[in-house]
């Protein structure tokens, strides 16, 4: 057990700060949320530069075009890209952090090359087609058909929380080849190009009042035999693969937020209103002491899950542990910064200071963590049937 | 950055494990009840095998090893929920001769601030004790047991830990200055939480065990969402608390990793909180049976809150926790 950092991974982080430093000042402020061409201009020229400076694909294997750094110099790389305020991951996430990977794990050689190196340079941005309106928590109950045509799949069907669709080349698409089988064996994965005849994306609004996701509807699109990832029938398995990654280090830059975020929080509860702080209220304060202890406490697990995933090759478990105490301590954090702004919470404005808005934002964003990538009562049924052995309910 | 036992801190552990198991299965650790929850044969073998000497220099007759050691030991005496002035021994046989051998069993308590109206001062084991440590801001005393005057508390939440209600305490003689003073204060609040991180684990253990056993409705109760999400929430809370309180022990070994302060003190807060809500849960998993004196349960939620007093409480941490953000 040793948390300091190695000379080299020190080495690393030095360097990456030193580039961060120079290119940052050249990178405008990101465009407005609803704006998605300009999002994904935007999240797309930040990746070409990382490419070019060699930063895409931390931990992909070099022979694939990235930069083959070891599990803890990828969270040396989210760390310092996160507290030096670089644009996030944005568009890219489903392409850098799901399908990407998957890629690699289970792709041919061919589709390999074919799709990784786009993705490292920012030229192509990926969609995850996974749920649908009838297969949410119980994904194998997915009903989008696909039926085999020559050396065509016609798909017919409907994706929904498609992040991103409206702006991405590629979508992850789970489709059922075999309508017969048992529902978690008549399974494929697919790479289906946004641009084929009888894709429609239709943008849905959230909650934010803004468009963050699409239903993508999907009427006899043909398909590629080519473009299966694994053999048919078997992307159960592959998307059990996915999600392994999805739940290793992809909260990393969400969790450097939410400390930022409580940082703001505080700077908040320390202003004076109506001739008092919020500070000065002993449950006010104890709360925040305790918001922090328990990102520390997440921050600490990260490491160790990320010490398990360089151990093993695998993210193991540490996951779901993550995500479901994250989820709990974002609706605190968001329930309580809501308490203390009382009505400047009425906005997603700055009412109540500085960034009051980003708290409003914060708090309604909660309520997203605990139910995207697994629900949190689907990651207890995890915890409880996998790790803790105990019996499925029927 | 490689956040993971090593295999001579995996051999610690075993080996800590297996000493409980053999010294202190739970029959035994009830029986102390009798004996005001120290029993000297068995306070030797914990000495024996280094509880308590752990953290001293090899030439002063100590096994030389760190504080994310001591942390692993205390975890598993907090799983066996053994029983007795552990900390304070630990801490004390720094100072006091005899205490690393287990022949002296060295008691403790933090007195705050000074002079003035004192609060409710209560001391543990005080009946079963060679020597009594008091620590404050200015140092750390040692005082006769026997000169201390004070009540044995009927009716003690936790059966294992006595309490003697104490009026006032004689002055007794300096053993070490304000900087010791401070360093205990961060050790003995990681090693309580390396204590409530092992019940933790215990109690979690110990539901899912009988959840898995259990049948009513014709199935074994864990198979139900609505308890086997109790059981996962159980796991989650003892490993991130696990995690906080590893890194505790990581950032006493080495303080130029971070703020040792915010360390210790986030770790005590995540594990009482876990001690405390796990121990609550494995009743409510136990049903019926878990409000019986049989069932261990209780045993191990009272524990959690005997600890949950010292070297700081939840509440007092998080207070600790926001000076610091």
């Amino acid at each position: 057990m040793n948390l300091r950092y190695s000379e080299s991974e020190e080495r690393f982080r030095g360097e990456l700060r030193g580039w961060l430093d120079k290119v940052l000042p050249t990178v405008g402020p990101p465009p407005a949320s609803d704006d998605w061409p300009g999002r994904r201009a935007y999240d797309t020229a930040w990746q070409r530069m990382l490419y070019e400076a060699g930063y895409a694909g931390i931990n992909w294997p070099k022979e694939l075009g990235g930069r083959g750094a070891s599990p803890t110099e990828h969270l040396v790389f989210l760390e310092e890209t996160e507290r030096a305020h670089a644009p996030y991951v944005g568009v890219n996430f489903v392409g850098l952090l799901h399908a990407g990977p998957t890629l690699i794990a289970e792709a041919s050689p061919e589709q390999r090359s074919r799709y990784l190196p786009p993705i490292l340079r920012g030229d192509e941005v990926w969609c995850q087609g996974f749920s649908e309106p009838g297969a949410g928590s119980d994904l194998a109950a997915l009903r989008t058909r696909a039926v085999r045509d020559g050396d065509h799949y016609v798909v017919s069907g409907q994706k929904i929380w498609t992040s991103h669709a409206e702006v991405a080349d590629f979508c992850e698409l789970l489709v059922r080849t075999d309508p017969h089988a048992p529902k978690h064996r008549g399974i494929s994965w697919l790479v289906l190009p946004m641009d084929s005849p009888g894709v429609e994306v239709r943008p849905l609004r959230t909650i934010y009042g803004t468009a963050e996701f699409s239903e993508v509807f999907l009427d006899e699109v043909r398909v590629p035999v080519a473009n299966r990832v694994g053999v048919e029938n078997d992307g159960w398995r592959v998307a059990m693969v996915t999600f392994s990654f999805e739940r290793g280090t992809a909260f990393v830059s969400e969790l450097l937020q939410s400390m930022e975020l409580l940082e703001s929080l505080v700077g908040i509860a320390r202003s004076t209103r109506d001739g008092a702080q919020p500070w000065d209220d002993l449950g006010v304060r104890r709360e925040l002491g305790h918001l922090a202890a328990d990102l520390d406490a997440l921050w600490s697990l990260t490491k160790r899950n990320v010490t398990q995933a360089s151990r093993t090759g695998v993210p193991g478990v540490g996951g779901s542990v993550f995500k479901l105490h994250y989820s709990e301590v974002r609706h605190r954090l968001g329930d309580l910064a809501l308490r203390i702004l009382d009505r400047a919470g009425l906005s997603f404005d700055d009412l109540g200071g500085a960034r009051s808005g980003e708290q409003v934002k914060g708090w309604v964003h909660a309520l997203s963590i605990s139910i995207a990538a697994g629900t949190s009562q689907i990651q207890r049924n995890i915890l409880g049937e996998r790790v803790l052995g105990l019996p499925r309910e029927r | 950055m490689d956040f993971e036992l090593s295999e001579d801190q995996e051999a610690l552990q075993d080996a800590v494990r297996k000493l409980c198991a053999g010294a202190y299965p739970m029959a035994t650790v009830r029986s102390l009840e009798a004996h005001g929850g120290v029993e000297r044969d068995l306070w030797r073998r914990l000495a024996d095998a280094g509880v308590f000497s752990l953290r001293l220099p090899e030439p002063d007759g100590g096994v030389g090893l760190g504080s994310s050691e001591a942390v692993l030991v205390f975890e598993e005496l907090g799983r066996a929920l053994v029983p007795g002035p552990l900390l304070w021994s630990h801490l004390g046989a720094a100072v006091v001769d005899g205490a690393a051998s287990g022949e002296l069993v060295i008691g403790g308590v933090e007195r705050r601030g000074q002079g003035g109206p004192q609060p409710l001062l209560l001391v543990e084991h005080l009946a079963a004790l060679d020597r009594l440590l008091v620590l404050d801001d200015a140092g750390v005393w040692e005082l006769e047991p026997t000169a201390v005057k004070g009540e044995l508390v009927p009716h003690p939440l936790d059966p294992l830990t006595p309490l003697h209600a104490v009026q006032e305490l004689p002055p007794g003689i300096q053993v070490a200055g304000p900087d010791t003073a401070a360093a205990w204060r961060l050790e003995g609040a990681t090693f309580a939480a390396a204590i409530l991180l092992g019940l933790a684990e215990a109690v979690t253990d110990m539901a899912v065990a009988y959840a898995k056993e259990r049948q009513q409705f014709d199935r074994p109760v864990g198979s139900f969402q609505a308890v086997k999400h109790i059981l996962a929430d159980m796991l989650v809370r003892a490993e991130v608390a696990r995690a906080a309180v590893y890194a505790a022990g990581a950032h006493l070994d080495d303080p130029g990793v971070g703020d040792v302060l915010r360390a210790v003190t986030g770790a005590k807060l995540m594990a009482g909180d876990a001690a405390l809500a796990n121990g609550k849960a494995c009743i409510q998993v136990h049903g019926g049976m878990g409000f019986t004196w049989e069932v261990d349960a209780h045993l191990y939620l009272k524990r959690a809150r005997v600890l949950d007093t010292v070297f700081g409480s939840t509440q007092a941490q998080a207070e600790v926790m926001a000076a610091l953000i």
